[in-house]
């Protein structure tokens, strides 16, 4: 038997859990990963529903819960969960001051086969928007876990970025958690979630610090500040699109003069399909890419 | 402390809008909400978030103040609120905020909101167990929005029987709305379509709630009257 758990098997098994452990916990999917979660419908059916093919519903329906006191998870794949009812997380949580978390998988390309439609590279990018939101974009399944139990109940609306990119080890990350992963002279690269293994093959021999945050919002700004040093020069490799870390890397380094550089999603619509990997390559989001991306950078 | 009557609540609008002229889209809604909160809604103005109370959610959030009003004279906060409706300083907004106003359950203005929140909250009730039910108000042309008919055809899968839907129908929908028994029917709802200036129409009508199927009840206002 495979040792190795997917984000999303991670995320029923989480889920189930807290089903069990807490009377005020409940799950509401739109269809996606009913097989998966069919211990959590099955075994508790009053606060367990599957709402069919209804995104905005999903999510209504889970602020309900939210409103009579429930902690709501709700999970579908990244662009059903985040882009679609975004009108309903922003007002319906977020406007309404109520918990609850977002439990996605197949976060950026996962499903390269499928298109754009099932792409979900902007999801961070709309979800920051919202006032209050917390996005945790964990790089590993014992990383969900960790994270989904520390944040399901924490009164926030809260997205947990699972997908099947992955690192090979997890760190012992929190919400709100900074950690360096190698320090050296030169730039602070901060690999964020499932970028930290290629981050780091892509540095191999290059004199830099190597910070690691599976915790968007909230995030260590003076944690990065000081990692970062006198003169810093700050490269995210995210995940999601270019950029998107922008606002908060700067709001961290607003001390002082500072360089900061993105690798990241090109902004545009893929018109490929294939395979994750083959995407990550014409991205330059694998080793190789991200590698020569920091030697244009750093020439 | 004596019950209000409506001629208070009217009184009371008056001071929101500061004329004597109503709002007219708060004036379709005044007799359905006078008769669930005087007659059908098990509520505690002492307690507004008291755990065994009726849930009541205004989806149309707009043309709120009839519902102020009715709020206001009840006893959920003072009336001197009402001299600030939608003034900066003011609590009571021309749509209404859960975090502001004791009373109010949700936060509306978006439309289409209010009815799938009040299936989670019909839900959320049962799941605890709770004898409490949830009546979440609609206006016909809100119901133009699709979150509505997903959620149409969610509350019957569920069976919640705790749930009503209260469309007032003041025919301001722009698309043919055709008839309510069909449209609503058709999705698994019992429908009663009511005279909505009838106070005891819309009594029975909203009283008459099933076990396991939620219930809807059309408050008909009249073409060209608000």
């Amino acid at each position: 038997m495979s040792a190795v758990v997917t984000m999303r098997d991670q995320a029923a098994a989480t889920t189930i859990d807290l089903l069990r452990e807490d009377p005020r916990a409940a799950l509401v999917l739109a269809e996606i990963s009913t097989d998966r979660f069919a211990r959590a419908l099955e075994g508790f059916p009053d606060r367990a529903v599957n709402v069919g093919i209804m995104e905005a519903t999903m999510v209504g329906v889970a602020a309900g819960l939210a409103m009579e006191g429930f902690h709501p998870i709700v999970h579908t794949i990244a662009p059903f969960l985040t882009e679609r009812p975004f009108e309903q997380l922003k007002l319906d949580f977020g406007y309404q001051g109520l918990g609850g978390t977002l439990l996605g998988t197949g976060a950026s390309y996962d499903y390269a086969t499928e298109g754009a439609t099932h792409h979900g590279t902007g999801d961070v990018g709309v979800l920051l928007t919202i006032p209050g939101v917390e996005v945790l974009v964990p790089g590993h399944a014992a990383e969900l876990d960790t994270l989904v139990r520390a944040a399901y109940a924490n009164g926030h609306l809260t997205y947990v970025r699972g997908g099947a990119a992955a690192n090979e080890a997890s760190l012992p990350v929190t919400p709100g958690s900074l950690h360096v992963v190698r320090r050296g002279g030169g730039p602070t690269l901060l690999a964020v979630g499932p970028m930290l293994d290629r981050t780091v093959a892509a540095a191999d021999g290059m004199d830099a610090t190597i910070a690691y945050t599976a915790s968007v919002a909230p995030f260590d700004l003076e944690g990065l500040a000081s990692i970062a040093g006198e003169r810093p020069h700050v490269i995210t490799v995210e995940p999601f699109y270019e950029g998107t870390l922008a606002a908060t890397v700067t709001a961290a380094l607003r001390h002082t003069p500072s360089r900061f550089d993105t690798i990241g999603v090109p902004r545009r619509f893929p018109s490929a399909y294939g395979t994750a990997a083959e995407h990550d390559r014409d991205n330059g989001l694998d080793a190789a890419g991200i590698r020569a991306r920091l030697e244009a950078l750093l020439a | 402390m004596v019950s209000p009557t409506l001629e208070d609540v009217r009184a009371l609008m008056a001071r929101a809008t500061g004329d004597e002229k109503h709002d007219e889209s708060s004036t379709s809604t005044l007799d359905a909400l006078w008769v669930l909160y005087d007659r059908v809604l098990r509520v505690d103005p002492a307690d507004p978030d008291w755990a065994e109370r009726d849930r009541f959610v205004l989806s149309k959030g707009h043309g709120p103040v009839a519902y102020y009003a009715i709020l206001a004279a009840r006893g959920f906060f003072p009336r001197e609120w009402l001299d600030g409706f939608m003034r900066h300083d003011g609590r009571l907004g021309s749509h209404p905020d859960r975090l502001l106003v004791p009373g109010v359950e949700a936060s509306t203005g978006s439309l289409g909101h209010g009815l799938p929140m009040a299936v989670g909250v019909a839900l959320g009730l049962r799941a605890k167990g709770s004898s409490s039910r949830t009546v979440v108000l609609c206006g016909d042309a809100e119901l133009n929005e699709g979150t509505n008919w997903e959620a149409i055809l969610l509350a019957p899968h569920l069976r919640l029987g705790g749930l009503t839907l209260l469309v007032i129908d003041n025919h301001s929908s722009s698309i043919a709305t055709g008839s309510w028994q069909d449209r609503l029917g058709s999705f698994g709802w019992p429908v009663r379509v009511v005279d909505g200036h009838d106070h005891n129409a819309l009594e029975t009508a909203l009283r008459a709630t099933e076990p396991d199927r939620p219930t809807a009840v059309v408050a008909d206002i009249p073409e060209g009257e608000w």
